[in-house]
C-alpha cells in the first residue's frame, strides 16, 4: 500500500479533493499508467484506429441497447410488434434501434480491421499471446452476442437463422440432439428460445465482454503497444527511462482518436440517417415478415457478418470430407518419409491420422461442417505458436508472404460473399478451395513463416513527421 | 495466378448470373414512383389504402394520429377515414375476421404495415414490387378468384381495385430464344374499361405505393431531415479535430 500523503494546506480544493481519493484509491496512479504516462509507439497507422473505435461502438451498442430494453418485449407473440413499436411510437425510437442494428455491423467491421491489424504487423507474438488470446475471446463472445441478439426482432430471417444454426448442434455425435433441446428449451425455436436469449444477449454475454475487454486492456498496457514495425519501442530508452519512440497516449493518441472517430462517425451516421438497410445486408429485407414457424424461407442466409463461416460450412460435403481425409493420409506419408522423427513419433502419428480419417468418414458431414466452422474461429487462437517467423511486421517480411497475406484475405471475402448466395455447385467449389487455403494458411505456418529471405528489421521505427 | 484470376472471374460472373435471375417466377419490376415528401398524393394514398385494402388486410402497428404526419388534421381523420368503432389512436385493424379470409382466400391476408420494407429484394424496392403488383392483374377462369396476376402467379388476392383498372388479358407473341420458341410477354390489351383511364391507373396505384412505403417507416423524412444536420455538424468537426491533431502532433519528430 502506497504511503498515506499529506499535502499543504495552501493547496486548491481540488488538489486536496484529488489527494483525499489517492489515499483511497489508486486514481492518479491509474491514470498516468493507462493514459497521461502510458507509452505508445509514435508510428501508428491507419489501423490503429480500430482499437479505440471498436471500444466506442462497444459503448454505443450497450447505451442503445438499455434504451432499447424499455420498449422492447421478449415474448413470441409480441416481440415483432414491440419493435415496430420502437420503431414508430416511441420517441426518437427509430435512432436507437438503428444506431444499435448498424452498431452490430460495424462493430465486426472494426473488430474484422482490428484483428487483420494484428495479424499483419505480428501483434500476437511474443510477448503479446494473452493480449491477442484475450481478443479472440472477446471475438467469439462477440458471435455469440450478435447471434443472440438477431433472434429478438421475431422476422423470418431471425427465426430460420437461429433454426438452422441451433440444428447444427444436433449434428455432434451422441449428445447433439440433447444440447440442442437445451439450447432451444423446446423441440423447435419458440418463446422459450428467446426468452433465453434474451437473457443471455442483455446480460449473460455483455458481462464476459465487459470482463474480457478490460483483461484485453490492462494485458495490452502491461507488454506495451505493437507497432507496424514490429519493433519493440521498450528496448531503446531515453535518459528519463521512457522509449524514444514512444509518445505518452494523452494528449497524442487521445487527440489522434478523436480525428478517427469523427471520420468514422460520419460513415457510421450517413449509414444510420440515409441507409440503414445498407441494401438488405444490415438489415435483412426478410426480417420485416414477422417470424413463421410453419413457412421455410426459400434462401435462409445468416447476417454478412457470419457468411465467411458459414460458407466454410456449407463447403463441407461428402466429397470435401474425402478430400481432407485424402490430405490427412498425404501429411502422413510425408512425415514418415521426409521428416527426421523419432520412430515411435511416426507412429504416433500414423496411428492419430488412421483414427482421424475413420472418424471423418465414420460422421455424417454435417458434423464435420460443424467441426470446421468452429476450427476456423478457435484457429485463431493458436496463432501465437503458428507463425515461426524471425521478424513480427509483414513490412520486413519476403515479398511473396504479401502475397499469400492477399489471397488470404480476398478468399476471406470471397467466402463472405458465397455465404450470403444460394448455393451452387461453382459456388461451393469456390468455398471449398477458400476452406482449404484458410487452413492451410493457418496450419503450415510453422512451415511457410520461416522461408524466404526476410528484410533487416531496424532497431528504431520508422516515422515521418506529421 | 491464373487459376486465382479464373476462380475471381467465375465468381463475379455467379454474382451476375445471380443478379438476372433474382426475380424467377415473375416479370422485371417496373419502377415505383417515391415521392414520400408529396402531401397529396400520400394522402390520396391513404384514402384508397382505407378505402380497398383495409377490409381484409391490417396495419396493426400504424396508429390512424400517425398520419397528421400527412398532413391530415385528427378532425380530418376521423371525418373520412376511421370506421364507426375506431377510435384516432387505435392502429388500423382489418374489418375481416382472419379465420373468415383463411376460408375465403386459402390464406391469412398478410399484415401491410412493413409490406413496402419486406418485398424489397435485389430485384428492387418493395414498392417496386407492388406497384408491379397491382398492376399486372388478369382475369384467369381457371383460378378460384377469377383473376391472376403476372407479378404473383396464382395469388389468392382477386382484383380489387378491377372497378378502378377494367379487365385486361396479356398479350404474348412466340419467340425464339436460344434455339427453342418461348411465349414472351408483349404487354396488355383492355378488355373492359374502368373507371379510370390507364395513366390515372397507374398514377392512383402509384400514391397507393407511396402511402405504403411513407407507412413501412414513417420516420424516414424526418431521418433524412436530422441526418443532414448530423452530417453537416461531423464535417465541421473532423475538420477541428484535424486541424487539432496537427497541432498537437506538430511537436513530434
Amino acid at each position: 500500500m502506497a504511503e498515506f500523503k499529506e499535502i499543504s494546506p495552501d493547496a486548491s480544493n481540488g488538489e486536496k479533493l484529488l489527494n483525499w481519493v489517492d489515499n483511497r484509491f489508486p486514481l492518479s496512479q491509474l491514470y498516468k499508467e493507462h493514459l497521461s504516462e502510458y507509452y505508445a509507439p509514435k508510428n501508428f497507422n491507419f489501423f490503429y484506429f480500430f482499437g479505440a473505435l471498436s471500444i466506442l461502438v462497444l459503448v454505443i451498442q450497450i447505451v442503445t441497447g438499455i434504451f432499447l430494453v424499455m420498449h422492447y418485449k421478449p415474448d413470441a407473440a409480441v416481440a415483432f410488434a414491440s419493435v415496430e413499436y420502437i420503431m414508430r411510437d416511441v420517441p426518437w425510437g427509430w435512432l436507437i434501434r438503428y444506431m444499435h442494428s448498424t452498431g452490430a455491423s460495424a462493430f465486426f467491421i472494426v473488430v474484422y480491421m482490428h484483428m487483420f491489424r494484428g495479424l499483419i504487423y505480428g501483434s500476437y507474438r511474443k510477448p503479446r499471446e494473452l493480449v491477442w488470446i484475450f481478443g479472440c475471446a472477446i471475438f467469439l463472445c462477440l458471435m455469440a452476442e450478435a447471434f443472440m441478439g438477431y433472434l429478438l426482432p421475431w422476422g423470418q430471417m431471425s427465426y430460420w437463422g437461429a433454426q438452422v444454426i441451433v440444428n447444427l448442434f444436433s449434428a455432434i455425435p451422441f449428445i447433439g440432439p440433447d444440447l440442442a433441446l437445451l439450447i432451444r428449451g423446446d423441440y423447435v425455436v419458440g418463446d422459450a428460445t428467446l426468452n433465453r436469449f434474451f437473457s443471455f444477449h442483455v446480460i449473460a454475454v455483455p458481462l464476459v465482454l465487459l470482463g474480457l475487454v478490460v483483461a484485453h486492456i490492462i494485458a495490452l498496457h502491461e507488454v506495451g503497444s505493437n507497432n507496424p514495425d514490429g519493433v519493440e519501442i521498450k528496448a531503446t530508452k531515453g535518459p528519463d527511462g521512457n522509449p524514444l519512440d514512444g509518445i505518452p497516449f494523452h494528449p497524442y493518441y487521445t487527440i489522434h482518436d478523436i480525428l478517427g472517430v469523427s471520420v468514422f462517425l460520419l460513415v457510421f451516421t450517413s449509414i444510420i440517417f440515409f441507409a440503414p438497410e445498407v441494401g438488405g445486408y444490415f438489415l435483412e429485407y426478410n426480417n420485416f415478415i414477422p417470424a413463421d414457424p410453419l413457412k421455410t424461407p426459400l434462401h435462409i442466409a445468416p447476417v454478412w457478418y457470419f457468411t465467411p463461416y458459414y460458407s466454410m460450412l456449407r463447403a463441407t460435403t461428402d466429397v470435401m470430407v474425402n478430400v481432407l481425409s485424402i490430405i490427412a493420409a498425404l501429411s502422413a506419408v510425408f512425415v514418415v518419409l521426409k521428416t527426421a522423427m523419432q520412430s515411435r513419433g511416426k507412429v504416433i502419428t500414423v496411428v492419430g491420422v488412421a483414427v482421424l480419417i475413420v472418424l471423418l468418414k465414420t460422421f455424417d458431414a454435417k458434423f464435420w461442417g460443424v467441426v470446421v466452422m468452429g476450427g476456423a474461429v478457435v484457429m485463431l487462437f493458436f496463432l501465437p505458436w503458428l507463425d515461426h517467423s524471425p521478424v513480427k511486421s509483414i513490412r520486413y517480411r519476403p515479398t511473396w508472404h504479401k502475397w499469400l497475406y492477399a489471397v488470404f484475405v480476398v478468399l476471406f471475402i470471397v467466402l463472405g460473399y458465397l455465404g450470403i448466395q444460394p448455393p451452387s455447385e461453382i459456388g461451393t467449389l469456390i468455398a471449398q478451395v477458400g476452406t482449404i487455403y484458410y487452413f492451410g494458411f493457418f496450419l503450415l505456418m510453422p512451415w511457410w513463416t520461416q522461408l524466404g529471405e526476410f528484410k533487416q528489421v531496424p532497431d528504431r521505427v520508422t516515422f515521418a513527421a506529421h | 495466378m491464373k487459376k486465382l484470376l479464373l476462380i475471381l472471374i467465375s465468381s463475379l460472373s455467379l454474382f451476375a448470373t445471380n443478379l438476372a435471375s433474382a426475380n424467377e417466377g415473375g416479370i422485371i419490376w417496373d419502377k415505383a414512383p417515391n415521392n414520400t415528401n408529396d402531401l397529396a398524393s400520400l394522402q390520396h394514398g391513404a384514402k384508397l389504402f382505407v378505402n380497398y385494402c383495409l377490409n381484409c388486410h391490417s396495419a396493426a402497428y400504424m396508429r390512424f394520429n400517425r398520419l397528421k404526419d400527412i398532413g391530415l388534421t385528427e378532425q380530418q381523420i376521423k371525418e373520412n377515414l376511421l370506421f364507426t368503432t375506431d377510435k384516432v389512436g387505435d392502429t388500423m385493424k382489418a374489418n375481416i375476421d382472419p379465420k373468415q379470409a383463411k376460408a375465403w382466400f386459402g390464406a391469412n391476408p398478410p399484415d401491410l404495415t412493413v409490406i413496402a420494407r419486406s418485398r424489397s429484394s435485389h430485384a428492387g424496392s418493395g414498392g417496386d414490387y407492388i406497384y408491379t403488383y397491382l398492376r399486372t392483374y388478369y382475369r384467369d377462369p381457371s383460378k378460384a378468384t377469377g383473376w391472376n396476376n403476372l407479378a404473383y402467379p396464382n395469388v389468392a388476392m382477386p382484383n380489387v381495385l378491377w372497378e378502378l383498372q377494367g379487365e385486361r388479358h396479356p398479350v404474348y407473341s412466340k419467340e425464339e430464344v436460344h434455339g427453342h420458341e418461348e411465349e414472351v410477354f408483349k404487354g396488355w390489351e383492355q378488355d373492359t374499361p374502368g373507371q379510370l383511364s390507364p395513366e390515372q391507373y397507374d398514377q392512383a396505384v402509384g400514391d397507393l405505393v407511396t402511402y405504403l412505403q411513407w407507412m413501412s417507416e414513417p420516420a424516414q423524412n424526418t431521418r433524412v431531415r436530422v441526418g443532414v444536420w448530423v452530417v453537416m455538424f461531423l464535417l465541421c468537426f473532423t475538420f477541428v479535430a484535424w486541424r487539432l491533431n496537427a497541432a498537437y502532433w506538430k511537436d513530434i519528430r
